[in-house]
């Protein structure tokens, strides 16, 4: 897994990318559940997935159901299609606000 | 680059158990992503050669690849490395029946991953979810019905996120609406995560229904591995016996039979 965080439009962008397993999805756990510990709108981007396990997905619902209690929001953006059929699969794809992009996430 | 290797390699496997041998020299592959169901009557091996797979039970001779591992050449570290990325739904279900299904489902997690109890939790949850048991995370197994515990168990096979997933008997006992509920459970997870799945059943219809290929066993040897259409159109009678649940005669000499009942 590689990973970088950057900002767009108020929100902190986790953008993740790579096989997302157990050896690494602690890691993706922690740097969404810091920028929402900010207090910051946080959006991952997941167009660079090659792999998710259920471990990254637990990551993702952590995360926002941790938004949620913050009162902040939380979003995926430009689901890759290896992260969309696991995301299906746990019917998580009906749960979580997924967008094309920041931009259509904004507007 | 060479190609990558496939999930399974079984070669010249022999195996039995003390001096009675049940498997004749069976060579199989499995590729990565493939669904591969193993049929035959009782008695012809396909539990044997199941153990074998799964390390419960030492060939006699023959070497089993998994994932590219010789099973016969690890040290236990490596055996455990490779375990992780296996799992293994019996056909009894084997949950622990002092732990609620949730526990029994986040066993494999707290023993082979460094997780946080949040996560682990949601995993556990999200699995329950995958096989239609979601809510039932704090019964114990000896409140759920024969279908019940069977997802229970594929949801504890699946904990880990396996590459390589077996499964045994999944239809045995159950109805025929529920087991083709778990058929399309098999095709989904393949398709989503890329799952190497070996299916052992006798059941017919769920084979034909997931099968990528098929190896039908008989006593002990692999009678015909290939696709649905190459099993279905087969020649060999033992083959289309299987298929058409024809019952077999039964060769034996009066010679033999009398010394057979007399215990000679």
């Amino acid at each position: 897994m590689s990973y970088k965080v950057t900002t767009d439009s108020g929100y902190a962008i986790v953008h993740l990318s790579g096989d997302i397993d157990l050896s690494c999805s602690p890691e993706a756990r922690k740097l969404i559940l810091e920028r929402l510990a900010a207090g910051k709108h946080t959006l991952v981007d997941l167009s660079g997935v090659t792999y998710i396990d259920s471990s990254g997905i637990a990551s993702l619902v952590e995360g926002y159901q941790t938004a949620r209690k913050k009162n902040l929001q939380f979003g995926l953006i430009a689901v890759s299609e290896a992260a969309m059929s696991v995301l299906e699969l746990a019917r998580l794809d009906k749960v979580f606000p997924i967008h094309a992009s920041v931009a259509d996430r904004v507007k | 680059m060479n190609a990558p290797s496939p999930a399974i390699e079984v070669e010249n496997l022999v195996a039995g158990y003390g001096n009675r041998r049940i498997l004749h020299d069976v060579t199989l592959r499995v590729g990565s992503g493939e669904i591969m169901i193993i049929m035959g009557g009782s008695g012809s091996g396909k539990s044997t050669l199941l153990r074998n797979l799964l390390g419960l039970d030492r060939p006699s001779s023959g070497t089993i690849r998994l994932l590219g591992r010789d099973t016969g050449r690890l040290n236990a570290a490596e055996r455990l490395e490779l375990q992780r990325n296996i799992g293994v739904s019996f056909q009894g279900g084997a949950l622990l029946s002092s732990l609620t299904v949730g526990e029994n489902v986040a066993l494999p997690l707290r023993e082979h991953a460094r997780l946080a109890d949040e996560t682990i939790g949601v995993m556990v949850r999200v699995k329950l979810e995958v096989v239609n048991l979601g809510g039932f995370e704090h019964m114990m197994p000896a409140q759920l019905s024969g279908g019940m515990v069977k997802r229970a168990a594929l949801a504890r096979a699946l904990a880990m996120d396996p590459k390589l997933l077996f499964f045994d008997e999944p239809s045995a006992g159950l109805d025929p609406v529920v087991s083709s509920e778990l058929d399309d459970l098999i095709l989904k997870l393949r398709d989503a995560l890329g799952m190497t799945v070996v299916v052992v059943t006798h059941e017919l219809e769920s084979a034909f229904k997931i099968a990528d290929r098929i190896t039908v066993l008989d006593h002990g040897k692999v009678l015909i591995s290939g696709t649905v259409d190459d099993v279905r159109n087969a020649d060999s009678e033992r083959v289309q016996d299987l298929l058409h649940r024809r019952s077999r005669p039964v060769h034996l000499s009066a010679d033999d039979y009398m010394r057979r009942l007399a215990g000679e």
